[in-house]
């Protein structure tokens, strides 16, 4: 392996990473403007222009607040918990195409970290792992809200994995391929929300409750359990689980895109390749307003609303939207 | 099956609810920047009046703390005399206080007073550093002296103002 290759993979890393956490501090805005706006407000405005500093504000003032370990906690386990959720967030991105494949200095560069053919089982692998640590916490903090609130998740998490991982199998299907690159590629003629609206559906909904955002928000259900898993959490340890949820949404939205909106496919893509990580940022930007807009609109479900959604519901959907893809795609070959 | 299409439906409007009222104009008001008016009948903080000539209306007859149920007034009189006048008739206020951490604002020290002398106006910007700054003294809360009058103490002709409530025309109004 040459050493310019290590270098580029190195830069390429980096730059996703400043690029998500960039993304995750003003995602953070993005949200409380959305949702200011959609409450008729207007909004933080006050820290520079437009409030654009505010994730900064909020930044510094986590990062000097006190972080407290609860006495009768497991130590180890309470600070591994957000590293084990926030990581396999950040990870998770490293397989998304955020483009084809660009010339810098006279170098052929491709836009995203790594191609590999087994991507989308990858991204189910990581994804999973991310549970365990919002389930950790809840263990480790030692407090009854706490434990609930990470039971929960891990329920949660159970019942919509299965229907997740079936709506996944749609494009997978269609494209005939795991890897994300050529599941872009496959949809050059048409997006494949067209030819698996069904998929895109359960898909969409199933990773709102993986995100445990609302109206799945159940492990952090404030009314009930306090914050739920991360009740005990503080300063930079609670700064953790906040960016992995936001990266999460990014990486969902990111995800939605590559695999139902054609990725980085747009106009004039094939033309100019630095196109697509354009087309790509505007497609997450959409998702992302949708989950927003979502948080806004609709309460919370019961536990038994959301368990009778996962298993009655969604999971026969999308069993169902597999078996007919499943059959099409041998007859229409 | 149609209990699933009525709940889609129902979503569906929720999110229609939501995205419109996105459109509207926002009802916040930039507060310091932009101030939204008071009511006409509005109770901030108060003001000791003066006549048309300057002198004070207070008399020191101390009404307005014995009707406050904050305890938040303190008054300690003493005599006019010709020579050092403050306000008509025998009395003044030679200290008048009014603590801002304990006053409610109910305004019936504006109702027990005599000669109108103690009013509520529209300010209601009152925040402190320092404890010690929430205790209004005699100087903060006296309104300016009117164009014609004079400053406090005068030196007044003897036998004029005799009478604590005296027949004298009164500087306009406060008007908030």
């Amino acid at each position: 392996m040459d050493t310019a290759l290590l270098l580029e993979w190195t830069i390429k890393a980096l730059l996703l990473i400043v690029v998500l956490l960039t993304g995750f501090a003003y995602l953070t805005l993005m949200e409380r403007k959305v949702l200011a706006r959609i409450q008729v407000r207007i909004g933080p405005n006050r820290a520079g222009p437009y409030g654009l500093l505010q994730p900064v504000a909020d930044g510094i003032k986590l990062l000097f607040k006190e972080s407290i370990i609860p006495a009768k906690a497991d130590k180890v386990i309470f600070v591994l918990a957000p590293l084990i959720t926030v990581i396999p967030a950040l990870i998770i991105n490293a397989v998304l195409p955020w483009g084809r494949t660009v010339t810098i200095f006279g170098r052929e560069v491709s836009l995203y970290v790594a191609d590999i053919n087994v991507g989308l089982l990858y991204v189910m692998a990581v994804a999973s792992i991310a549970v365990y640590g919002v389930t950790l916490a809840g263990w480790s903090s030692n407090n009854k809200y706490a434990l609930l609130g990470g039971l929960r998740a891990a329920a949660q998490m159970i019942s919509y994995e299965l229907a997740l991982g079936l709506s996944l199998l749609g494009p997978v299907l269609l494209a005939g391929s795991l890897s994300l690159v050529d599941i872009v590629e496959a949809q050059r003629r048409m997006w494949f929300i067209v030819y698996q609206p069904l998929a895109a559906i359960v898909f969409f909904i199933t990773s709102v409750a993986e995100l445990n955002r609302a109206p799945f928000d159940l492990p952090e259900a404030e009314q009930e359990l306090t914050a739920g898993y991360h009740t005990e959490y503080s300063g930079m340890k609670f700064a953790l689980f906040y960016m992995a949820e936001y990266v999460k949404m990014i990486t969902v939205s990111a995800l939605f895109a590559v695999l139902f909106l054609g990725g980085y496919l747009g106009p004039f893509e094939s033309q100019y390749p630095w196109l697509g990580p354009i087309y790509l940022f505007l497609k997450i930007l959409l998702g992302l307003y949708v989950l927003i807009w979502l948080r806004a609109t609709l309460p919370r479900f019961r536990y038994d609303q959301l368990m009778r959604l996962g298993w009655k519901v969604l999971f026969p959907l999308a069993l169902f939207n597999v078996v007919v893809t499943a059959v099409l795609v041998v007859l229409l070959g | 099956m149609s209990k699933v299409l009525h709940d889609i439906k129902a979503i569906g409007k929720g999110l229609a609810t939501t995205f419109r009222s996105m459109l509207e104009p926002p009802v916040t008001v930039q507060y310091p920047e932009e101030k939204r008016p008071v009511s006409k009948r509005y109770r901030g903080r108060h003001v000791l009046r003066r006549y048309e000539n300057g002198l004070e209306r207070c008399i020191g007859c101390s009404l307005c703390a014995a009707a406050c149920p904050a305890d938040a007034i303190f008054v300690e009189a003493a005599e006019n005399t010709d020579d050092e006048r403050y306000s008509p008739g025998e009395r003044y206020a030679a200290v008048y206080q009014i603590n801002y951490l304990r006053c409610i604002f109910c305004g019936y020290c504006e109702e027990a007073c005599p000669t109108q002398a103690i009013v509520l106006t529209d300010q209601y910007e009152l925040s402190f550093d320092d404890r010690r700054d929430a205790i209004y003294t005699k100087e903060r809360l006296l309104e300016p002296v009117p164009p014609e009058g004079q400053p406090t103490p005068q030196k007044t002709p003897p036998g004029v103002f005799v009478k604590a409530i005296p027949e004298m025309p009164d500087f306009p109004e406060w008007k908030p």
